[in-house]
């Protein structure tokens, strides 16, 4: 064994020692630091996956983090409810600039939505996604389902008109018309205002009071059409229309035929 | 009225070589002549039964009115017995669950009760409430055919003042019985109605507070409106519509241009027995096309719209269709309003609401005489006016149209909006400028129409139909042959009377004195924008002239020369 060789050795030990000590601090300190948990590491993972699609479908109008641009409003703080409701209904994604973004086929999966709604709702706090409690009118007592006609008509008629079927706003918008719109989504808009829509908070209609409201809504598009066909329930316009139409029309054919038939000479 | 059974019977008799019984009188016989002997009813019936009526399908317009109004009364009757024109507040508890436990007047908790828990309620409701959207709808068609037709014409001047009348109530009947279930619909039209009140300078506020008993709602409108709906304007009405009846009995109905027709006869069928069938056919067949109506067609559904509170309006609130021009008048005015010291002058409500309403009903009221004075015309009218004969009253009447619709139009703008996926703005500024365009188009557009069909009556008249053959000349000249029309309907072309245009004088009479002209200037330049236009009808020696000439084609010996002219003469039509 010479020198040399004993040298060279050494030289060889000290990375080594470092690997090694690199190791062991690294061992220590995986055993020292908090759990993360799946759940965490799932939720970590929907807002990855909601930022992706947030980078494609969103950030062209809403910007690359929410802050909002000329072309759509920010989304700081609007919460994950308000998401959904955009995405769940098919307002959004926009496909163009309008008056009011109408109604169309949902895009995405629900499971879509909610990783979207997930990254939104951290840009800032907001109403989040409501339980099933929140909103379904279950177990309501038919006095209940009055108020909440009473309340509807305080609250909400004034834009959607009666029963909820719809109302002419200004510069081309208009209040949508209730009947196919299902109960979350309906809850979602009260809380978060979307559009034209002013935003009723908690202080305003407690959660009890939507769910009212939302079983008059049920309730009331169940009843059968009391008293006839309801020839397009538009009230007295459609009912003016009628009278002229069938009434005037089909009595003044009767007339023509009346004194179109004189009486036979005998 | 017994009297052909009684015949029949003796016919029997005859046949079957028994001795008719002379002296065996009908079951009735002595009744009825103990009723004459009494009330003199036989003079009245025999006058009554004989009398004799015009066939035209236009003449049942007003019938439909009639009978709507029998309809509106009976199954109103129907309704007072149930429902409480009361504006006290109860617990509504019937069988309509989405109003359960609420707090609702009593007229509303009554219509509920019509509508759901008294049985054959909801079907009376809605009968009544069609027929009383019919009656006015028949109201003013009928008011319509009358003016076109120039009915309203001397001696009938006061009947058309009745029937103006008539409309009025008419609508007050509509509004009034509408407002009675206090829902919350109805009850925005009354809102409506007491802008209306209140917009009207000075006296708006002092009007409004005697109508409503205080300040808007109060606690009595319900009651008062219900004494005006079932007391005040039926008796109106129905006093109006006997006066309206007797005159057009005491005038004999007008009749439209025909053969064998003239100012001083009625042709027709008598009252019984082709027109007690033919009307009291139609009652019945009105009757159950409302039926119909009531059991079909669900109408105003108070029951959605809940009771009223004035807290609340909801979207898509329109008044019944005969309110929905002034609705729009309304909704399409602009923001008018001054502001003088602490006082507001709402001409934005005022102008359209009030002021329209009254420019209309002064217009109809005012029209006949109007009309009289301008054409100069002091006869008696029994023929009617085929409307292209008088082509600048038909220009108004359709202008007057146009100008009304385009306001209705206005009143349902928002249900415009909502379903054909408009802009509100946009329909508001093209309604503004449609009101007043309008009715300009539609004035020159409809004269020019009247016009062409009377030059088109005028060429018939002269020339005769055509027969669709041509005929070959032995020259080789081609042309199509007419046949002369037949003589009832060359009278029905050429019967009107054409007014000449009034001549502006000074005032000097045939002595030379001189005096107040008769006939003004600005008179002069009206007659002759009324009535200078008018295609000059065929004299008879034209007529004759014309037939002479194609009776000459239609033996085949004209002249040479004459025979020339016929491709000139076929080219010209």
């Amino acid at each position: 064994m010479n020198t040399e060789s004993k040298r060279r050795r050494k030289s060889l030990a000290r990375p080594w020692l470092l690997v090694l000590a690199l190791l062991v601090v690294g061992v220590a300190y995986s055993a020292v630091i908090p759990q993360t948990s799946s759940a965490d590491t799932e939720m970590t993972q929907q807002i990855a996956e909601g930022k992706a699609l947030f980078d494609v479908s969103c950030s062209s109008c809403h910007g690359l983090n929410g802050e909002g641009q000329t072309t759509g409003p920010s989304l700081i703080g609007v919460g994950a409810a308000s998401v959904d409701f955009q995405m769940g209904t098919g307002r959004m994604p926009a496909a163009r600039a309008e008056a009011q973004i109408p109604v169309r086929e949902v895009q995405y999966s629900q499971e879509q939505i909610d990783a979207v709604a997930a990254y939104v709702a951290t840009f800032g706090p907001g109403p989040a996604v409501p339980e099933a409690s929140q909103y379904e009118p279950e177990g309501l007592s038919e006095e209940e389902i009055a108020r909440g006609g009473a309340l509807f008509r305080a609250n909400c008629s004034a834009c959607h008109g009666i029963v909820g079927g719809g109302g002419a706003m200004p510069e081309g918008k208009q209040a949508p018309s209730l009947a196919d719109t299902e109960n979350v989504h309906i809850y979602e808009a009260i809380r978060t205002g979307p559009q034209q829509m002013p935003m009723f908070s908690k202080d305003v209609l407690e959660d009890e009071d939507v769910r009212q409201i939302i079983g008059y809504l049920n309730e009331a598009s169940e009843q059968p059409q009391y008293g006839g066909l309801g020839m397009g329930n538009n009230g007295p316009v459609s009912e003016g229309l009628w009278i002229f139409l069938l009434g005037i029309g089909g009595l003044s054919l009767v007339a023509f035929w009346i004194a179109k038939n004189g009486a036979r000479a005998r | 009225m017994a009297k052909p059974t009684t015949v029949a019977d003796e016919g029997r008799d005859v046949l079957n070589g028994r001795p008719a019984v002379h002296d065996k009188k009908h079951p009735l016989a002595g009744s009825a002549a103990a009723v004459d002997e009494r009330l003199g009813v036989g003079k009245i019936t025999k006058f009554g039964l004989r009398k004799v009526f015009p066939d035209h399908w236009s003449f049942l317009l007003g019938e439909i009115a009639l009978y709507t109004f029998i309809v509106c009364l009976l199954t109103g009757i129907f309704l007072t017995i149930w429902f409480k024109p009361s504006m006290a507040e109860v617990e509504y508890d019937g069988s309509y669950q989405l109003m359960k436990g609420l707090m609702v007047s009593e007229a509303f908790a009554s219509t509920l009760d019509i509508s759901f828990d008294v049985r054959g309620g909801l079907l009376l409701r809605q009968i009544h409430h069609w027929s009383a959207l019919l009656f006015v709808a028949s109201v003013t068609v009928h008011m319509l055919r009358v003016f076109f037709t120039g009915a309203f014409r001397k001696p009938r001047e006061a009947n058309w003042l009745i029937g103006v009348g008539l409309l009025t109530f008419a609508l007050l009947a509509g509004f009034s019985g509408y407002s009675l279930p206090d829902d919350l619909l109805s009850g925005t039209g009354l809102r409506f109605a007491d802008g209306l009140i209140r917009s009207i300078p000075i006296v708006g506020t002092w009007v409004e507070f005697f109508v409503f008993g205080g300040e808007y709602p109060g606690g009595l409108i319900i009651s008062r409106l219900y004494m005006v709906h079932i007391l005040l304007i039926p008796g109106l009405l129905l006093a109006l519509i006997s006066a309206h009846l007797a005159l057009v009995v005491y005038h004999k109905h007008t009749q439209y241009p025909g053969p064998g027709r003239t100012e001083n006869n009625v042709v027709g069928y008598p009252l019984f027995p082709v027109y007690m069938a033919k009307a009291g056919g139609f009652f019945f067949i009105v009757f159950g096309t409302m039926v119909l109506f009531g059991g079909l067609f669900q109408i105003n559904p108070v029951w959605l719209y809940g009771p009223y509170d004035p807290a609340k309006v909801t979207a898509g609130s329109q008044p019944d269709w005969y309110m929905g021009w002034l609705e729009g008048a309304v909704r399409i005015w602009p923001n008018w309003e001054w502001h003088i010291g602490s006082t507001t002058w709402s001409w934005a409500i005022f102008l359209p609401g009030v002021g329209l309403m009254g420019i209309l009903f002064t217009a109809l009221g005012l029209w006949p005489f109007i009309e009289a004075w301008i054409t100069g015309d002091k006869r008696e009218h029994h023929i009617l006016d085929r409307p292209r004969n008088a082509p600048t009253r038909t220009a108004l009447g359709v202008a007057g149209m146009t100008w009304y619709g385009f306001f209705w139009i206005g009143g349902a703008n928002d249900i415009i909006a909502t379903r054909f996926q408009l802009s509100l703005n946009d329909i508001t500024v093209f309604l503004r400028i449609a009101v007043i365009l309008g009715p300009i188009i539609a004035f020159f557009v409809t004269r020019r129409i009247c016009l062409s069909l009377q030059r088109a009556d005028r060429e018939r008249a002269l020339h005769g139909s055509e027969t669709g053959e041509i005929v070959r000349t032995p020259e080789g000249n081609y042309y199509e042959d007419h046949v002369p029309v037949p003589a009832g309907e060359l009278h029905a072309l050429t019967q009107h009377i054409q007014y000449p245009v009034l001549v502006a004088d000074d005032g000097t009479g045939p002595t030379g004195v001189a005096g107040t002209p008769k006939v003004s200037r600005f008179r002069e330049r009206l007659s002759r924008w009324y009535l200078g236009r008018d295609i000059r009808k065929p004299t008879r020696e034209e007529l004759e002239d014309a037939h002479h000439h194609e009776a000459q084609h239609a033996i085949g010996t004209g002249s040479p020369e004459e025979d020339v002219k016929v491709p000139e003469h076929s080219g010209r039509h």
